[in-house]
C-alpha cells in the first residue's frame, strides 16, 4: 500500500509495486478502474467509480448479508445502506470537518507518540475513558494535551479518543438507519478501540475483515472486472 | 499563442433571457437614478411584499440579490473577510457579512447599489436578518421598519396570524408615507396586485414545465430568473418577461429542445440556496453526468397568488422558511412527484442555519416518501471557504451511481 503521493505519482508507484508483487506487467492488465479522491486525476484509468460504490461492492463480497456499512477512511467517514441485492440504496457522509475520520486518529496518535496500530492495545487497558468533546481536530488536540497534563492515564485517553470517533460516526449511522449485519470498512476498522466503541454505541455486532483498508480497492477490482466483461460481451 | 476569446452571440431582444436580464439591469439603474434625484430609497428583505412599495412608487434595493451577484462574480470572500475584520463572526450569514461590508466599503465593482435612506425588514425568511438590519440602521442612523412574521408551527396560517401581521403592515405603510412623502392609493394597489398575480401565474406555469421529459430548461436557469421574481413581480415588464419565458418553454417542449445541454439522464431536486461562489463547479458536476435539476422549492416559493390585502398577508406568512416541517416537506414531496425526481441533492448551506438545520430531518422524510436517494454537500451561499469541490464530486458521483443502478434494475 502506498499512502502518499499526489497526482499520478502515488498511483503509479502503487501499480508498479502491485505488478512486481504479482509478477505481472502492465500489458497483462485489461481494465483499470480508479476510485478515491484522486480517481479523476489518474489518466490510465478506463473508468472511475466513487469509493462509496467500491466499498459497498467490496464489503458485500466478503460479508454477503451486510445491510449497513460504516467506512471510516483518512479523509472522510461514510455510512452506506445496502439492500438485499447488495446494492447501495443511500448514503451519508460526514460534514464540515475532519472530526470522526482516520486523520483525526493519525493526529492524536502523533501527539501521544504512539504508533497508530497501538491505539487498540492501549484502549483495551482503559478502565475509565475520558470525554473528548471538541469537534475540531485541532481543538481536540489541545484538549488531549491538557488531559495529559492533568495526569489522565494513556489507556483512558486513547479509549476516549476512539470513543469520540465512534460517537461522531455512529450518529450518521443512526440517521440513515442501522440494519444488521453492520460492517466496518476502511483503515479505521482495523482499530478495535473504535470498533468496540461503535458496537457499544450502536448496540449491534460490528463485522470487519483484517483487510478492511483494502476493501475499497477490492470493490473497485470487482466492479472493473464486471465492466470489462460487459464491454467484451458487447463487442462480440 | 493566446486562444482567441469566443465572441458571445448577441441575445435576441424578444427573448425572455434578454427581457429578464434587462429588468435586473433597469432595477439597479432606476434605483441609482432615484437616489440621484434626491428621492429616499430603501434596502429591503427579499420576502417583504414588493407590492407595497410598488404601490407607493418607491425604489428599493435587495441586499440578498446584491450579495448573491457579488458572490457569483467572485468577491464573496473579500467582503466576508472585510466584515470579519470589522468584528462580525464568520458564523453569521454570508449575505449579511457581504452586505455589512458593502455598507462600509460603498463601492464594489462586482455589483454596486446606492446606500439606503430607510430599511424594510421582515423575519419570515430568518431571524438573523433582524440583527443584520438593526446594525445597518444604527451604523447609518436611518429608520428601520421591522415586520414580525413569526415562524408558524401550525400547518395552516391562522386568521389571528394574518391580523397580527396585517396591523404591522398597515402601520408600516403609514411610516413609509411619512418617511418618503409618497401616498398610498387603494386603486393603485389593486392594479399592482393584478399585475403581481399575473407575474406569479406565468412564473408558476413556466417553472412547472420541468415536469416534461426532457425538461425544456436547465433548472439552474431558475436561480437566475428568481431575482426578477423578487424585485419586480408587481411590474408589467416582469409579467411580460415570464409570459415570454412560458411561451419559449411551450415551444421547446413541442420542438423537443432544452436549455440543458446534453442528454438528460437523471432528474433531481436541488435543495437550498445556490452555492453562488461555486456555481460553475456545482452546475458542471451535475451537467457532466447528465443530471438536470428539475425540482426546487423556488419554483413554488415565488408564486404569490391572492385576491386582496388579507390574501397578500397570508401569502407572505407561508414563505418557505416560515412554515413548519410537515408543510415544507409536503410542498417538496408534491414538487418531486410532479417532476419525476430521481434523487435529492441538499446544499447544507453554512450561512442558513434555519434552512439547513431542518433539512437533516426533512430530506430523510422526503427521501422515504418519494423513494429516492438523498445526499448533501457542505457549501455556502456567498462565502467560498465553506465548499470543497472534491467532497462535492464524491457525493454527486455516489448519488449518480445509485440512480444509475436503480435505472438498470427497472
Amino acid at each position: 500500500m502506498v499512502i502518499a503521493g499526489t497526482g499520478t505519482k502515488g498511483p503509479e508507484q502503487a501499480v508498479e509495486e502491485a505488478l512486481n508483487a504479482a509478477n505481472l506487467s502492465i500489458e497483462d492488465i485489461a481494465f483499470t478502474l480508479a476510485t478515491g479522491y484522486g480517481r479523476n486525476g489518474y489518466e490510465a484509468a478506463d473508468a472511475v467509480m466513487s469509493e462509496l460504490s467500491c466499498h459497498t461492492r467490496g464489503t458485500r463480497h466478503i460479508f454477503p448479508n451486510v445491510r449497513t456499512i460504516i467506512d471510516i477512511g483518512g479523509q472522510d467517514a461514510k455510512v452506506m445502506s445496502v439492500n438485499d441485492k447488495g446494492q447501495m440504496t443511500n448514503f451519508l457522509m460526514n460534514d464540515k470537518c475532519a472530526a470522526g475520520t482516520g486523520r483525526f486518529l493519525d493526529v492524536m496518535a502523533t501527539i501521544l507518540q504512539l504508533d497508530i496500530n497501538d491505539l487498540e492495545k492501549e484502549a483495551a487497558k482503559s478502565e475509565n475513558p475520558v470525554k473528548i468533546s471538541s469537534t475540531c481536530t485541532v481543538f481536540a488536540e489541545s484538549e488531549v494535551i491538557s488531559q495529559l497534563s492533568t495526569g489522565v492515564s494513556m489507556p483512558d485517553l486513547v479509549a476516549g479518543i476512539c470513543e469520540s470517533v465512534a460517537i461522531r460516526v455512529s450518529s450518521l449511522a443512526k440517521r440513515i438507519g442501522v440494519k444488521e449485519d453492520v460492517c466496518m470498512s476502511g483503515g479505521v476498522a482495523k482499530n478495535g478501540g473504535v470498533r468496540n466503541a461503535m458496537s457499544r454505541v450502536l448496540g449491534v455486532e460490528i463485522h470487519y475483515s483484517p483487510m478492511a483498508q483494502l476493501i475499497g480497492a477490492l470493490g473497485a477490482a470487482l466492479i472493473g472486472y464486471d465492466k470489462y466483461n460487459k464491454l467484451k460481451k458487447e463487442s462480440n | 499563442m493566446a486562444k482567441e476569446k469566443k465572441a458571445r452571440r448577441p441575445v435576441d431582444p424578444n427573448s425572455a433571457k434578454y427581457k429578464l436580464g434587462k429588468i435586473v439591469e433597469d432595477h439597479y439603474r432606476e434605483l441609482q437614478e432615484a437616489k440621484d434625484r434626491g428621492e429616499k430609497i430603501g434596502w429591503c428583505a427579499s420576502n417583504f411584499p414588493q407590492e407595497i412599495f410598488q404601490t407607493l412608487g418607491l425604489k428599493v434595493g435587495y441586499p440578498e440579490n446584491q450579495a448573491a451577484a457579488i458572490a457569483a462574480r467572485g468577491a464573496g470572500e473579500k467582503l466576508c473577510v472585510h466584515a470579519e475584520d470589522s468584528g462580525y463572526s464568520n458564523d453569521i450569514c454570508a449575505y449579511a457579512r457581504v452586505n455589512l461590508a458593502y455598507m462600509d466599503l460603498k463601492d464594489v465593482p462586482e455589483q454596486n447599489m446606492p446606500q439606503p435612506d430607510f430599511l424594510l425588514c421582515c423575519n419570515n425568511i430568518c431571524n438573523c436578518m433582524i440583527k443584520w438590519y438593526e446594525n445597518i440602521s444604527k451604523e447609518l442612523d436611518i429608520p428601520l421598519i421591522l415586520i414580525d412574521i413569526p415562524f408558524n408551527p401550525d400547518y395552516e396560517v391562522s386568521d389571528e396570524q394574518v391580523a397580527y401581521v396585517k396591523a404591522q403592515f398597515l402601520a408600516a405603510i403609514k411610516q413609509l408615507e411619512e418617511i418618503t412623502g409618497k401616498k398610498w392609493d387603494d386603486e393603485k394597489f389593486k392594479e399592482v396586485m393584478e399585475i403581481s398575480n399575473r407575474t406569479s401565474r406565468a412564473w408558476l406555469e413556466a417553472t412547472a414545465y420541468t415536469k416534461y421529459h426532457p425538461s425544456p430548461l436547465n433548472g439552474f436557469d431558475l436561480l437566475n430568473h428568481m431575482a426578477v421574481a423578487v424585485c419586480a413581480r408587481g411590474t408589467v415588464e416582469a409579467a411580460e418577461a415570464f409570459e415570454t419565458l412560458l411561451e419559449e418553454y411551450k415551444q421547446s417542449v413541442q420542438d423537443g429542445t432544452s436549455t440543458f445541454r446534453g442528454e438528460e439522464k437523471y432528474r433531481i431536486m436541488f435543495e437550498g440556496i445556490a452555492c453562488w461562489p461555486h456555481l460553475r463547479a456545482t452546475a458542471t458536476g451535475l451537467k457532466s453526468r447528465g443530471i438536470n435539476m428539475v425540482a426546487t422549492i423556488y419554483a413554488d416559493a415565488f408564486g404569490f397568488i391572492y385576491d386582496d390585502f388579507d390574501g397578500l398577508i397570508r401569502a407572505y406568512c407561508k414563505v418557505p422558511n416560515s412554515i413548519n416541517l410537515e408543510k415544507a416537506r409536503d410542498m417538496r414531496i408534491d414538487i418531486a412527484k410532479r417532476t419525476d425526481t430521481e434523487g435529492l441533492l441538499v446544499h447544507t448551506n453554512r450561512s442558513c442555519k434555519l434552512w439547513s438545520g431542518f433539512m437533516y430531518e426533512m430530506s430523510r422524510q422526503i427521501g422515504e416518501a418519494c423513494d429516492i436517494p438523498v445526499t448533501s454537500f457542505d457549501g455556502d451561499q456567498a462565502d467560498p471557504r465553506n465548499f470543497s469541490e472534491a467532497q462535492y464530486e464524491t457525493r454527486v458521483e455516489g448519488l449518480t451511481e445509485i440512480m444509475e443502478m436503480r435505472k438498470e434494475a427497472k
